[in-house]
């Protein structure tokens, strides 16, 4: 009975018994279980781009009123295959005016970083890549080279687009990181460690109803970082073709389309464990690990629909008012935030088993007020624009 | 605590070779039959006049100057978040120095219309 609850883990420590048993040095057996832990995470990245690309063509399709793929069998959930198929036989096309070398390196740079930040994702106790004690550092570090893959992608085309889309790159992304790293930091506060199964187990109450700021902050955020619409300014269809993508074909495409349903689940596991919980589930994680990776999936399944239902209501922001809106609103709401769960870390509660609700009382409270004088103040600001005589007449046509 | 980074760069290597192992096998399968109009710069169809690599305004650089402040701050803060419980309410008013001082540093780059698009 134990063995089947706590299965993961103990597969684990069975393989290392028997390779040991094969007279396997010390230091074969945790290379060999490493290359398999990798092998099973790679294969978790690839299933994600084979499971949400149905699931996002099916969810859009029915959220406008549409069949969406209904060919390939069943209900066309299999028409990731076909694509993958397709993607692998199509012919390879570089431009003559390209930079052959940036232009090869740019799809091999982009799915590395990708799969890298899997390697600290907690799907249990225990069942993890590798708990760094900075994993939440890691995992912003690794996933800013992202931006550079795309920034040699669109320079090593010779495409006006493309080239377009990399200056935006720099902008948009630069611009959503500092909002996101001042949100992680306040769960850092929080949590008192930066280990991400450490910042798990430190969530008595899911952070995200502790401090609604930091994770509608850190939502927004994770969202124009995986490049997702309605904040998918860097291959908008409608004004630059497909930006920096424009001349990939074939399988160098399908690395970048890879890469972005590999971070849109990856962000999507992070912003679980962060805001949501992680493995927790009201106690079911103690009485069943085996469903801990079960658990995971299930909230980041939530947070991708949420992410998909954003892109199917919202229309596409306008580039100035989007890198604006990050720094003229995110960054000093979680400048705020940032200062509002260091006052509340110090509060001193005698009863240590208190403490996280007293502190998530306090917190919540005081992100209330703030998100109430945030709101008032916008309003006065709304109102002295739509006062000015200068843009009187703009807003009268606009409305 | 190094060997922590022993599964990192395993993954590391397996990452690499993902990229090459998929390209390579699209590279045995695909077709190859490359002509002119085939390899020519795709801008939807009309002549290319020019060349992308041009000189370029990047009108943005000052958000990048900002971005690096706050991008040194952070690596300030997460020492700091993470030591915070067993540091003093001396840490607390520091942190809020410093945070200040950046807060007025954003502040001023606003005021001085750096944060405004052209």
């Amino acid at each position: 009975m134990n063995f089947i609850l706590n299965l993961w883990v103990e597969l684990g420590k069975w393989l290392g018994g028997v390779l040991s048993g094969w007279g396997v040095p010390q230091w074969g057996v945790h290379l060999i279980i490493d290359i398999i832990v990798v092998l099973i995470l790679l294969v978790v990245g690839i299933l994600a781009v084979l499971i949400f690309t149905p699931m996002e063509r099916k969810v859009i399709a029915r959220m406008q009123d549409r069949l969406g793929p209904n060919r390939v069998w069943p209900f066309g959930l299999l028409i990731a295959i076909a694509d993958a198929i397709k993607m692998l036989t199509k012919e390879d096309i570089i431009p003559r005016s390209a930079d052959r070398f940036l232009h090869m390196l740019a799809p091999i740079l982009v799915v590395i970083p990708a799969f890298l930040v899997y390697a600290v994702l907690p799907f249990g106790p225990k069942i993890i890549g590798q708990d760094l004690n900075v994993g939440v550092l890691f995992i912003v570090a690794i996933a800013s080279i992202h931006l550079v893959a795309i920034l040699i992608a669109g320079w090593g085309s010779n495409n006006k687009f493309a080239l377009l889309s990399a200056f935006r790159v720099v902008n948009q992304l630069l611009a959503y990181e500092v909002p996101m790293i001042l949100s992680i930091l306040a769960v850092v506060l929080f949590a008192k460690t930066m280990s991400t199964q450490g910042i798990v187990e430190a969530q008595t109450i899911p952070y995200f109803i502790v401090m609604p700021i930091a994770g509608f902050t850190f939502l927004i955020s994770a969202l124009a970082e995986a490049n997702r619409s309605p904040v998918d300014l860097l291959e908008a269809d409608s004004e630059m073709v497909a930006g920096y993508m424009v001349e990939y074909a074939g399988m160098k495409f399908a690395m970048f389309f890879i890469a972005e349903y590999v971070n849109m689940f990856a962000a999507a596991i992070v912003i679980s464990t962060l805001f949501l919980g992680g493995y927790k589930f009201f106690g079911l994680e103690n009485a069943a690990p085996v469903l801990t990776p079960v658990i995971v999936f299930g909230k980041s399944v939530f947070v991708i629909f949420c992410m998909l239902w954003f892109r199917a209501t919202y229309p596409r922001m306008r580039f100035d008012q989007l890198v604006g809106f990050s720094w003229k609103f995110l960054v000093p709401l979680s400048l705020v935030n940032l200062m509002l769960a260091a006052l509340v870390v110090k509060i001193p509660v005698a009863d240590p088993k208190l403490e996280p609700w007293v502190q998530g009382a306090v917190m919540l409270a005081g992100s209330l007020i703030v998100l109430v004088v945030t709101g008032l103040i916008l309003n006065r600001a709304a109102r002295k624009i739509q006062d000015a005589p200068a843009l009187k007449h703009i807003v009268a046509v606009e409305r | 605590m190094l060997s922590d980074y022993n599964f990192i760069g395993v993954f590391l290597v397996v990452a690499i070779l993902f990229p090459f192992v998929a390209l390579g096998l699209a590279w045995l399968l695909r077709p190859k039959k490359p002509n002119p109009v085939k390899t020519e710069t795709y801008e939807c169809g009309p002549q290319i006049i020019g060349d992308a690599w041009v000189q370029f305004r990047a009108q943005y650089y000052v958000y990048a100057l900002v971005f690096v402040v706050f991008d040194i701050e952070a690596a300030f803060l997460f020492p700091w978040a993470v030591a915070y419980s067993r540091l003093g309410l001396w840490a607390l008013a520091e942190a809020f120095l410093f945070l200040a001082i950046l807060t007025v540093g954003l502040v001023y780059a606003w005021r001085k219309g750096a944060l405004r698009w052209q």
